[in-house]
């Protein structure tokens, strides 16, 4: 099992590794010199040649990809153009309310979607089921923000019951910083839940239909029982494996939801940066994003061994 | 042969021969169709549908209620009277035009995407499928590519090209190429394996041939439902490029224009979100629906895993 891990950790080098080369060339070929931007508009043309040989950047490509690498490795991002700090520091700054944001999240989504999945595969064909999945098509189509105003304008202009935009960090106390998270949070679940609600009924479904649901029923088990614990326990794979790859949904909705809620996190950061073209700051944050739905997806990987006692590795 | 073999072949023929038929039948995609023909008819039709050109405003006729009328003034200078079906924004345009010509971009942007990204992804897949030297190289650099969150990717392409609709769609297409070119290698992958690819081998067909010729075909069907997956998508992509300022420049009436335009005063005049929004949802809606329609009735093996 050891060696599965090893390999597994392996396997993801080559994947970040040509991440790393598609973003950097992404970002390198834009048209536009970075040093010149660097240097501010009264830079004399010296000052700006002094600035290109600093950052490498009359090098080659290779070399300069590189030199990009390796300070990667050390956790130099670079500067930002735009907020005139370490890029490391900024996205320190920021980090907070992205992760707490998509937390919540999939502990929303997975605490509402698994139960729904289950109930629908339990009775399928029945009025739960189709409108569960008339709920998940409905939950696929309609756009983040567009659901956000709607929740927005019914939950907290016309109820009352949230604040409308806004983010309490953490330190200012649990209580408000949840109070302000919460319909973010619900907004960004409603696709996550209609993508794992669809695959958990799919394989709840697929595995009420083995015979040891059959036997486990005429030995006499609660419905409850079976469901959990024969049915649910073995549709356990699937339903780990789309969380992991609805994390890329995830990640793209964040940058949404926090635009429309103002909640100053990686995502509103990522918008903001590309609007000011600040590329040092738009490279550090996708490689990141990358990074983390590259490493949660290799967790998930590794997470099989403990649903299904079958796989080893 | 025997008679049971016989019958199952007759059953086949019998099942393709009803396809069409079959599809009509199926309940979401008469929905999914007939919603997305009446939206691709309100969008060609958009100049006589009661609108104006979408780029007139007028001050006096600022931040409308829906229903409510007032003047426009036309490119000509003329002042003409108007209703504001669906209120007016904060420039005085006319949210209806807007919402009506928005469509044209956003089924173009829709349709566009799904051809561009299922044309490479068909070569890229049928190369990575059937050329083993390609495969490993290839599929490395679409991995890459999946590992990167496809709205990310899209902002920041766009955002280092100039924001126009050749580049939004290209932008999108990137992020839904691997996706295609998985799809047709995996099926190229079973299918070349196939007893008829083998002959075609051993009769000399030239690689191309068997590769555009014999296996493409068989691809098709996978190949229709994803692309009405990609078109919804692409649609929700754009839109949301576009609402949050760095997809189609703000000239082009796109629903995420629009509603981009609409956000700052959100709380005063919800009509200038409400509208666009209904139409934006209800567009993805009637894709998606067709797309699970054809699912099942094409694809019944992907049907049975969703």
């Amino acid at each position: 099992m050891y060696t599965f891990i090893a390999r597994r950790l392996l396997s993801t080098i080559p994947v970040l590794l040509v991440v790393a080369v598609l973003i950097f060339l992404m970002l390198r070929l834009t048209p536009g010199d970075p040093a010149a931007i660097l240097a501010g508009d009264a830079a004399s043309s010296e000052q700006i040649a002094q600035i290109r040989s600093s950052l490498g950047l009359d090098r080659s490509i290779p070399v300069q990809f590189g030199i990009w690498a390796g300070n990667l490795l050390q956790g130099e991002f670079g500067r930002s153009y735009f907020y005139k700090m370490e890029v490391t520091q900024l996205i320190a700054q920021r980090i907070e309310p992205t992760l707490a944001l998509a937390t919540l999240t999939i502990l929303i989504a997975v605490l509402v979607s698994v139960p729904l999945g289950v109930i629908a595969a339990w009775r399928f064909g029945g009025w739960f089921d189709r409108a569960l999945m008339g709920f998940s098509v409905l939950g696929f189509s309609v756009p983040v923000f567009v659901l956000a105003y709607i929740l927005i304008w019914i939950v907290s202009l016309k109820l009352g019951w949230f604040p409308v935009q806004g983010y309490k960090r953490l330190a200012d106390g649990f209580w408000p910083f949840l109070y302000h998270l919460v319909l973010p949070a619900i907004t960004l679940s409603v696709i996550y839940i209609a993508l794992i609600a669809r695959v958990t009924r799919a394989s709840v479904l697929e595995a009420l239909g083995e015979d040891y649901i059959r036997t486990a029923r005429a030995k006499g088990l609660p419905e409850a029982r079976v469901l959990m614990r024969h049915a649910l326990a073995n549709a356990a794979v699937p339903i780990a494996t789309v969380i992991g790859i609805g994390i890329a949904l995830l990640i793209g909705g964040v940058v949404v939801t926090e635009s429309v809620y103002a909640i100053p996190g990686l995502g509103r950061l990522t918008v903001d940066a590309v609007l000011a073209r600040d590329f040092p700051t738009v490279q550090a944050v996708i490689l990141l994003f990358s990074f983390a739905y590259v490493v949660i997806n290799l967790l998930v990987d590794l997470s099989y061994v403990v649903f299904d006692p079958r796989i080893r590795y | 042969m025997n008679p049971q073999a016989l019958s199952v072949e007759s059953a086949n023929i019998a099942r393709r021969e009803n396809a069409w038929q079959r599809l009509q039948r199926h309940w979401s995609v008469r929905i999914g169709g007939v919603v997305l023909v009446l939206l691709v008819l309100v969008a060609l039709c958009a100049p006589w549908l009661g609108t104006v050109d979408p780029s007139l405003f007028d001050a006096a006729s600022r931040d409308l209620r829906p229903g409510q009328s007032g003047e426009i003034t036309t490119l000509e200078g003329e002042m003409i009277k108007h209703k504001f079906l669906m209120g007016s924004d904060s420039f005085g345009r006319d949210i209806y035009s807007r919402v009506i010509y928005g469509a044209r971009v956003s089924l173009l942007v829709g349709l566009a995407t799904a051809l561009l990204s299922l044309a490479f992804g068909i070569v890229f897949g049928l190369s990575a499928g059937y050329l083993r030297w390609l495969d490993g190289p290839l599929m490395r650099v679409m991995d890459g590519l999946m590992a990167i969150p496809a709205i990310l990717l899209a902002i920041t392409l766009v955002a280092m090209w100039r924001a126009s609709l050749v580049t939004v769609v290209v932008a999108i297409a990137i992020t839904e190429v691997p996706r295609v070119t998985r799809l047709v290698r995996a099926l190229v992958l079973s299918i070349r394996e196939e007893p008829y690819v083998e002959a075609a081998v051993s009769l000399g067909t030239p690689t191309l041939k068997i590769m555009f010729g014999h296996i493409l075909p068989n691809c098709i069907a996978p190949l229709i439902v994803q692309g009405t997956y990609i078109c919804a998508s692409a649609i929700l992509v754009e839109a949301i490029l576009s609402f949050l300022g760095v997809g189609l420049p703000p000239d082009i009436p796109t629903w995420g224009n629009i509603m981009s335009e609409g956000r700052v005063q959100f709380m005063a005049y919800p009509h200038n979100l409400f509208f666009p929004g209904v139409f934006l949802a209800l567009s993805v809606l009637a894709v998606n629906i067709l797309g699970d329609g054809l699912r099942d009735t094409l694809d019944p093996k992907m049907a049975k895993r969703l």
